[in-house]
């Protein structure tokens, strides 16, 4: 561990946040489409994307490494095409984060959007709005309180993610090495005072974030 | 105004497999689809408003046509200049009454400011005695200002007829009689022509220049205001 750990905590959370805005955009958006848009096989949709909460994360890491790894189906064409290379980087740690976390921002934003009135909807309709301007001025505001929450923990989540990041992005202090795995590394190598206030630097952060989480949800439902 | 309707649209659900076959020409200013619930006129207004589509046939209004299974004409409902006032009003709970009426006259994808100006909504605002109310938002206001600000937010943007669902069962009956005339006033201020669905034999007396009666999906006679007499009687008031 030469690396500080402030190096470790700010690329966790810029993992973190990374993941959590892709999954706020594509959540919200998938969670729309799965809520408002009837189609065959929608079920089945929303059953694979919910898989990452139940697969163990290895088996999620295993399925990444041959998607994206350098003999990938995806990974070999961005690496011949883009010279792209995602295994053992930060964007793979964002990568895996997201694709754990994804299932929590599924949830709860198509039942946010499930729970607003379509009644609303068709008054802004007859009001003169089209489909886009509906969405971002009907519906969204009165799905936002729980896709917030969803939001917050994705974000949780993602801080702590752990079995996929470490088989997609490794381990390398300084550029791939999040808190939780350098939990991990510092309990191998037997480094307890290290590990002790990794522990409390994660329990913290996460802490605070379900607090927020906590105050902003019930109060934003009320409004 | 002259509305023409002659639709066929088959809903299935679990429930019920329902069939509606709506035909009928409203020459009138004022129009009211009269039926128990259940008979198809939420589903014939929605039609008219575009806000569902038929499975074949044609409306029109005027000598615009608004569907027409067979030219593929479907005008949206964001462009076929209705006014339609919901049955629970359907305001945007997150806008003050200020937005709500502006709501329709601002263009785009934000929703107008709190403080929205203009001389429409001044104009509406005060037309229903909402000036004071105009910061707050839906639920702080009674029933009957909230159907104030359901008319004012379809009105605003002059539409060429009101479509109106059940206006008064949102109501507790007191208040019921009320509203009922001031709308009445209010419409033959303005002269806008309206069709009005409802299930309250109250209602034709004063709205119904032309009364069609809808039951289970079909309209089973047309008749003119003068035959009302004999329904009112036994109608009561609710």
């Amino acid at each position: 561990m030469d690396v500080s750990v402030w190096v470790t905590l700010g690329l966790t959370v810029k993992v973190a946040a990374w993941a959590t805005t892709i999954n706020l955009v594509l959540g919200s958006g998938v969670g729309w489409l799965l809520a408002r848009r009837s189609f065959v096989g929608r079920e089945f949709v929303d059953a694979v994307l919910t898989l990452p909460l139940v697969l163990p994360p290895t088996v999620l890491g295993y399925y990444l490494l041959v998607v994206i790894g350098k003999r990938g189906w995806l990974g070999a064409w961005l690496h011949q095409t883009f010279g792209i290379n995602l295994i053992f980087t930060w964007q793979g740690a964002v990568i895996a984060a997201t694709i754990v976390a994804f299932p929590l921002i599924l949830r709860s934003a198509r039942t946010a959007f499930e729970t607003v009135d379509p009644q609303l909807e068709q008054a802004g309709r007859v009001l003169g709005l089209n489909e886009w301007a509906l969405f971002f001025r009907v519906t969204l505001p009165m799905a936002w309180p729980g896709i917030l929450g969803g939001t917050l923990l994705v974000f949780a989540r993602a801080l702590g993610e752990f079995g996929a990041t470490l088989m997609v992005a490794g381990s390398i202090p300084g550029r791939t090495q999040t808190l939780s795995i350098a939990v991990y590394e510092a309990v191998q190598a037997g480094q307890d005072d290290m590990a002790t206030f990794l522990v409390a630097i994660t329990s913290i952060v996460c802490v605070t974030v379900l607090l927020a989480a906590g105050r902003l949800v019930p109060r934003a439902g009320r409004s | 105004m002259s509305l023409h309707v002659d639709i066929r649209k088959t809903v299935r659900s679990e429930a019920r497999h329902f069939h509606l076959h709506v035909r009928f020409d409203a020459p009138a200013r004022r129009t009211v689809i009269y039926g128990p619930s259940g008979a198809g006129k939420s589903l014939t207004l929605q039609a008219i408003a575009g806000l569902l589509t038929p499975d074949e046939g044609r409306i029109a209004f005027d000598d615009d046509v608004l569907f027409d299974g067979t030219a593929l004409i479907d005008v949206p409902a964001r462009s076929r200049g209705f006014g339609y006032l919901f049955q629970d009003y359907a305001l945007f709970p997150k806008l003050n009454v200020r937005q709500n009426i502006a709501f329709g006259l601002h263009a785009g994808w934000r929703n107008p400011p709190r403080n929205v100006a203009g001389d429409m909504v001044d104009r509406w605002l005060r037309a229903f005695e909402l000036q004071d109310v105009a910061a707050q938002r839906p639920a702080e206001l009674s029933g009957g200002q909230r159907q104030r600000v359901a008319l004012a937010r379809a009105l605003v943007h002059s539409p060429r007829a009101l479509l109106l669902d059940e206006p008064f069962s949102a109501l507790d009956p007191a208040l019921r009689e009320r509203m009922r005339q001031e709308l009445d006033e209010l419409l033959q201020r303005i002269g806008i022509p309206v069709v009005m669905i409802t299930h309250d034999p109250d209602d034709l007396q004063r709205f119904g220049e032309i009364v069609l009666h809808l039951r289970d999906g079909a309209i089973v006679e047309p008749e003119a205001r003068a035959m009302q007499a004999k329904i009112r009687p036994d109608g009561g008031n609710a």
